[in-house]
């Protein structure tokens, strides 16, 4: 019995802040997935993260500076300045990868991680610096109006116990993130528009004989991708972070939001669960005794690259038709050369 | 009824060939104008005029001797990555584990410089240079061994194996932390100096240098003309063709991916033994990734390498002078970097393809 009840209090602590990890990872692996779907691996996911994530904090930061000067907080545009900023910064970051590798034909990978030194290059720019470009007199970036309007959790959380702690306790943001995987699984897998996406992924020449406007479902699919993916950046440094930005936090998310697409086999209805396995993984190490030897917590951080690693050899193993990537990933798609 | 036809404003035909000189001057016009998009960004956080911009960048990356032999000793080392991924991508296998395979090359050294201190360097460099080799070589096979017979997805194979390599430092970092608790490991071997390259009249970072010119003209000529060389071009161009005239293209991968591994190897030894004297999990730098870039941005041309690495260190470093005396972020250099490269690759485009705009409306009939 009492085995029981720690292994039910391990959980209640445990999976709200692997859920709570996850969510970014989930907001990546979707915007990715519609992505790779038209036939583009955009390796510029982790850059357009941050971006996501800085847009948002720019434009909480200048709506703050403007409360500090004694204007009311207004609920609605302390929650819409941040996420329409978010979303135009994270659009712009897919505009320039789309113009680059649709448009212009350009190498996928070369363009896709130009995005991402850019783009955390943005990000750390701007959270190192913004304090100082806007003259302003605080010592750090803490958003925390913002951050408590973002991370309000459903009114009845606290109380449901246990049932309220695990599945009640997130911000809107964490609920919008499962609701757009869904939604985008069955889009892909259910509806016209994403079989035609799905067309153009695997075969872009067909597609385009059976008159779909490849270039332009190229063009859409990677823009709201990106700008999904980006909402993972403003969830992570508003909710999870509490506002705080600080600089190489995110850290490499975005990658493992990239591995998180093959792993789920391309399907965000999947990637809910394996978001949330692999917050768990991210952070199973605080909770494995070491004891003195806290050199082995580095060797359990190792945990979802290696998951992901044996994921991604037995799947390669196994070749199942319906698990393989979009034939046309990572090929730019020129008419002429049919 | 006459049928109205819609002819597009433009459209894009692919270009039969272009002189060289041609080509060049179109890449050479985009950096100039990714030249001038950075000056203008800059102007606009600082509010420096642009000529005063370059005058900065300038400063900052010869002002001094010691600046100079920084910036040449950062060209070394990226060049050397550079040429390490080149064969890979030659083959059209997409090694993004640069930075995990210069790390492992950085640990093995550090293991060795650690674990047999004692022994003097003549005796020491020998089991450092296989050490570091073999490390990165390793690193590098295991992507290619899954590749080369299950076809695994080597961009995220090698992708993960960056992690893996980061956290076996951070293992071993606080293992051999000196002292305990500092979380680093600090200066190896700061009083005897063992494994430490030599300096070369007077200059620690000379030897490096060599070592990578070397490296870089050897890189040249085995993938122009070496036999090795034409097996990685055929496979590169078509793997059925390679199998075709007898090329077994698994071995071939692996052997390809056991040298970029290698060369990567040795940068993790150069960072370690001739430059850090230590070991840190960012000891790399993000090279590895920038690294994939210069390659490209080169057409994996070795030699042409040489400026497009000189290009984005003289920019890192012009920029973080920048930012450092305007109290900005050193991130700053990231951007004017990305801003670059987004030129070069738009520029492509127009060495491989034309534009023809829609003539002038016909006469009406």
């Amino acid at each position: 019995m009492g085995a029981l009840a720690s292994l039910g209090a391990f959980l209640v602590s445990f999976l709200p802040r692997a859920v709570a990890q996850g969510i970014p990872l989930l907001y990546g692996s979707t915007g990715e997935t519609i992505t790779e779907k038209a036939g583009n691996l955009n390796l510029g996911i982790p850059g357009i993260m941050y971006v996501g994530g800085i847009s948002g904090v720019i434009g909480a930061f200048l709506y703050e500076q403007r409360l500090n000067a004694g204007a009311p907080v207004n609920a609605f545009l302390i929650i819409m300045i941040p996420l329409v900023c978010s979303l135009l910064g994270s659009l712009m970051m897919g505009l320039i990868y789309s113009f680059l590798t649709i448009s212009l034909r350009a190498n996928q990978n070369v363009a896709g991680l130009s995005l991402t030194t850019f783009g955390i290059g943005f990000g750390n720019f701007f959270g190192g610096s913004l304090i100082k470009l806007t003259g302003s007199e605080v010592p750090s970036i803490a958003l925390t109006t913002t951050s408590q309007y973002f991370s309000k959790k459903l009114p009845f959380a606290d109380n449901l116990s246990w049932f309220g702690k695990i599945f009640l306790s997130y911000s809107f943001l964490a609920y919008a993130a499962i609701i757009i995987a869904f939604v985008t699984a069955y889009v892909i897998r259910r509806t016209r528009i994403g079989l035609n996406l799905r067309a153009v992924g695997e075969n872009p020449a067909t597609a385009d004989a059976a008159g779909i406007p490849v270039g332009r479902y190229k063009y859409v699919a990677t823009c709201l991708g990106s700008m999904i993916a980006g909402l993972g950046g403003l969830y992570y440094v508003m909710d999870y972070a509490c506002g705080v930005w600080s600089n190489d936090a995110f850290g490499d998310r975005g990658w493992l939001a990239i591995a998180l697409v093959i792993f789920t086999v391309w399907r965000p209805d999947l990637s809910v669960f394996a978001s949330i396995l692999f917050g768990g993984l991210y952070i199973l190490y605080l909770y494995i005794p070491t004891g003195t030897r806290l050199a082995l917590k580095e060797l359990y951080k190792m945990l979802p690259y290696v998951v992901t690693l044996v994921v991604l050899i037995i799947s390669s193993m196994k070749k199942k038709r319906e698990n393989q990537p979009p034939e046309g990933l990572g090929i730019p798609y020129f008419r002429e050369e049919r | 009824m006459r049928e109205k036809v819609h002819e597009p404003l433009f459209h894009i035909v692919k270009r039969k060939s272009l002189n060289w000189y041609r080509a060049w001057g179109i890449r050479i016009l985009a950096i100039l104008i990714a030249f001038a998009l950075d000056a203008l960004i800059t102007t606009m956080v600082t509010g420096l005029n642009p000529v005063g911009v370059y005058g900065a960048i300038f400063k900052g990356s010869f002002g001094t001797a010691r600046k100079f032999w920084v910036l040449m000793q950062n060209i070394a080392i990226l060049l050397c990555v550079s040429i390490a991924v080149t064969p890979a991508f030659k083959m059209k296998f997409w090694n993004v584990g640069g930075e995990g395979q210069i790390l492992v090359g950085a640990l093995a050294t550090a293991a060795c410089m650690i674990l047999l201190g004692d022994l003097p360097t003549a005796a020491l460099l020998p089991i450092m240079i296989v050490a570091s080799i073999a490390a990165g070589a390793l690193w590098g096979v295991i992507p290619a061994f899954f590749k080369a017979y299950w076809n695994t997805n080597e961009t995220l194979f090698t992708l993960m194996m960056n992690y893996v390599a980061t956290q076996l430092v951070a293992f071993f970092v606080i293992v051999w932390e000196v002292p305990k608790g500092a979380g680093q490991i600090g200066i190896i071997n700061q009083s005897t100096q063992n494994g430490w390259f030599p300096s070369i009249g007077n200059n620690k970072y000379l030897i490096n240098i060599l070592v990578v010119a070397a490296l870089t003209v050897f890189v040249y000529f085995y993938l122009r003309y070496s036999k090795h060389g034409y097996e990685i071009s055929v496979v590169g161009g078509s793997e059925k063709t390679a199998r075709y005239i007898g090329i077994k293209v698994e071995k071939v991968i692996m052997r390809t991916m056991a040298l970029s591994g290698a060369l990567c190897g040795i940068a993790g030894l150069l960072l370690v033994a001739g430059t850090n004297h230590t070991v840190t999990t960012s000891i790399s730098g993000g090279r590895g990734f920038t690294a994939v870039m210069v390659a490209w941005l080169a057409q994996f041309n070795p030699f042409a390498m040489i400026l497009t690495s000189f290009l984005i260190v003289f920019m890192e470093r012009g920029a973080s002078a920048i930012s450092s005396d305007f109290g900005l972020n050193a991130s700053y250099a990231d951007i004017l970097t990305g801003v670059i490269l987004f030129c070069i690759i738009a520029s492509e485009f127009f060495v491989n393809y034309q534009l023809i705009f829609r003539k002038k409306e016909r006469k009406e009939d």
